[in-house]
């Protein structure tokens, strides 16, 4: 018992002795804690609203929803396969086009380039983030569209067409239109945020292995290794906006809910439905059957900028 | 090449040969270095020679050019984007006609704060400069670890966990882990910068216990700012003053009958 009370008395003294707290700093605390709970508090509110409104939908088709593959507003039948497909299919493609890029670059900018060149190209990149969607998506139309059916899907079925991914007639509008556009849209951020978690690497670490005699390419890999949980949190990052990005993806690829594996046929996305067919849904059916596909696409969109949040900050905090 | 260079003009034969009983082998020599960031001139001049399995200890006020003057030892200065004029030998050759990686490799170097691969386990931080060098073959590499960390007095403490993180060892022991990290790769010489200056007095002893024992096979020189460390772990000691070398001498001389008043001065505490 006696022991308590030394122990009680202990833990007074900091307190004591702890400057005096001003009413400034407990009001700052408490409304900027209040702001951050809004945050909170609004994004939950949202997904219940979608939840809510997506009512109909989730209890006539429950979990098949995510399996089926009918798109029929006639029939009342919906599933939304060919989407979640259509939006994981065009954004794989954009990662595998941009993610080697990307690295390269963000290697380039913060082990090799001279120190007065870095800035520029680094502001040039991040212009590419600031560019409209729909600038993207014009331009995808008028140039990149007709390019990919005029000469790369003829190229590319004429000497690789035993693989299925380039099989089929070329259209130019198609998942490979999406996945290309989309890999120049997510380029900038996987590319800055790499740079970022590179350079957040101490320098202590690149001479530790220079002094150990690693030439400039094998220090480069240990830095690689050290910052690895941060770069894919820069992809995760990336696949969030390819996964979100609605404009540009609906103007090139195709709008068709089908799911098929070669890169040159149309598909549809997530995003890319709710644009185009929103304003169509008349029925209470259609209309649920929209929401739950937004409530799917704010759900994966959360988790996986969460998780790529964390991977980035576990790099860069230290 | 070395009678060659002692016939140069100015070249000042900065080692007191008459001082030692043995004449030593000279394993590094540095010969006129002047050392520059940009225009700014840390280091003016400086000669002086290492011998071989033996100590030098750099002593002098911060910012006096100490880290710049081994880090021109293996080529680091560079790396931090200095310049340098002047020659630097090992084994009476210079090393900056040689490959920078390979020199390197022949002059290990430990940092001021230990700095351990925070991604790699205990094994591979020692390891890595093996994988690097291609020295590595599937047998060898456990033996060689295992007489690293024995050499760098780590062994015992690690032996049963040398899987686990290299960053969850304290500091004393992380500064360990990159002496062996150095020693992995057998250098020749080793350059060591305020090895222990961010340790406690039981960790430094350990690594001038360790010093000790090492100088047997390599060739060292440390930088210090602790006196009586460089009193007790060194055999000859110079003395840097604002880039420029002051005095350099056996430490038995140096810490009780220094020829120069500055170094009374530095080593008595009056400044610096
Ligand atoms: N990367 C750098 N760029 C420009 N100047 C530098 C750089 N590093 C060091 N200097 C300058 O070079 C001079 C010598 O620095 P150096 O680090 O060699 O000193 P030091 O003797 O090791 O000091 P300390 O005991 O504090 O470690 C200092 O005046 C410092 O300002
Ligand atoms: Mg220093």
């Amino acid at each position: 018992m006696s022991f308590v009370v030394s122990a009680s008395q202990t833990t007074k003294v900091p307190v004591a002795t702890s400057p005096k707290r001003h009413f400034g700093d407990v009001a700052f605390k408490y409304t900027t804690t209040i702001f951050a709970g809004f945050v909170l508090l609004l994004v939950l509110l949202m997904g219940f609203e979608m939840y809510m409104q997506a009512k109909p939908t989730i209890e006539k088709f429950g979990w098949s929803f995510l399996t089926r593959t009918v798109w029929d507003p006639v029939q009342e039948e919906y599933g939304a396969l060919p989407f979640v497909f259509g939006t994981l299919f065009s954004s794989l493609i954009a990662l595998v086009i941009a993610l080697p890029l990307s690295i390269g670059i963000a290697i380039f900018l913060s082990e090799m380039a001279p120190r007065w060149l870095e800035p520029p190209l680094s502001f040039l990149i991040e212009l590419l983030a600031g560019i409209p969607s729909i600038v993207y998506g014009l331009w995808g139309i008028f140039v990149l569209v007709p390019w990919i059916r005029i000469s790369l899907e003829p190229l590319l079925s004429r000497h690789l067409d035993f693989i299925p991914l380039f099989r089929g007639a070329p259209y130019g509008y198609g998942m490979l239109a999406a996945g290309l556009i989309l890999s120049i849209m997510v380029l900038p951020i996987v590319t800055s945020i790499s740079r970022d978690v590179l350079k957040a690497i101490p320098q202590t670490q690149r001479e530790a292995s220079l002094a150990l005699g690693a030439t400039k390419w094998e220090s480069v890999k240990l830095i690689l290794g050290d910052a690895k949980s941060g770069i894919f949190g820069a992809v995760l990052l990336g696949l969030g906006r390819a996964i979100g990005e609605t404009m540009a993806v609906t103007m090139v690829i195709g709008n068709t809910p089908s799911i098929s594996i070669s890169l040159f046929d149309p598909g549809y996305t997530m995003a890319s439905v709710l644009a185009n067919e929103f304003t169509e849904a008349t029925t209470a059916m259609y209309l649920s059957a929209l929401i739950e596909i937004a409530f799917l696409l704010f759900g994966i969109t959360i988790i996986i900028n969460m998780l790529a949040r964390l991977l980035v900050w576990s790099v860069t905090k230290k | 090449m070395q009678t060659e260079l002692l016939e140069q003009p100015n070249t000042p034969t900065i080692l007191p040969i008459e001082t030692l009983q043995v004449m030593p082998m000279i394993k590094m020599s540095a010969r006129n270095v002047d050392a520059f960031f940009g225009k700014a001139q840390v280091l003016h001049n400086i000669s002086l020679d290492v011998p071989a399995n033996k100590v030098l200890a750099i002593i002098g006020p911060s910012g006096c050019g100490k880290s710049t003057l081994v880090r021109c030892l293996n080529r680091m200065h560079e790396v931090a984007g200095g310049t340098m004029a002047g020659l630097v030998l090992l084994d009476d050759r210079d090393i900056y006609k040689e490959d920078a990686v390979r020199i390197r490799k022949r002059i290990g170097m430990v940092f001021q704060k230990p700095n351990p691969f925070p991604t790699m386990s205990i094994f591979d931080n020692v390891a890595v400069g093996l994988k690097l060098n291609g020295l590595a073959t599937r047998r060898n590499i456990g033996e060689v670890v295992e007489r690293s960390l024995k050499q760098a007095a780590l062994w015992d403490e690690v032996k049963d966990a040398l899987n686990k993180s290299g960053v969850s060892l304290s500091g004393g022991q992380q500064q360990r882990l990159c002496i062996a990290r150095t020693l992995a790769v057998s250098p020749e010489v080793i350059l060591m910068d305020e090895p222990a200056s961010a340790l406690d007095p039981i960790a430094t002893a350990k690594i001038e216990e360790l010093i000790h024992d090492l100088k047997k096979k390599y060739t060292i020189v440390i930088v210090t700012h602790n006196m009586q460390q460089a009193a007790r772990v060194s055999d000859l000691t110079a003395f840097l003053y604002m880039g420029k070398l002051i005095e350099y001498d056996e430490t038995k001389k140096i810490f009780t009958n220094p020829s120069i008043k500055q170094t009374e001065d530095y080593i008595t505490g009056r400044f610096g």
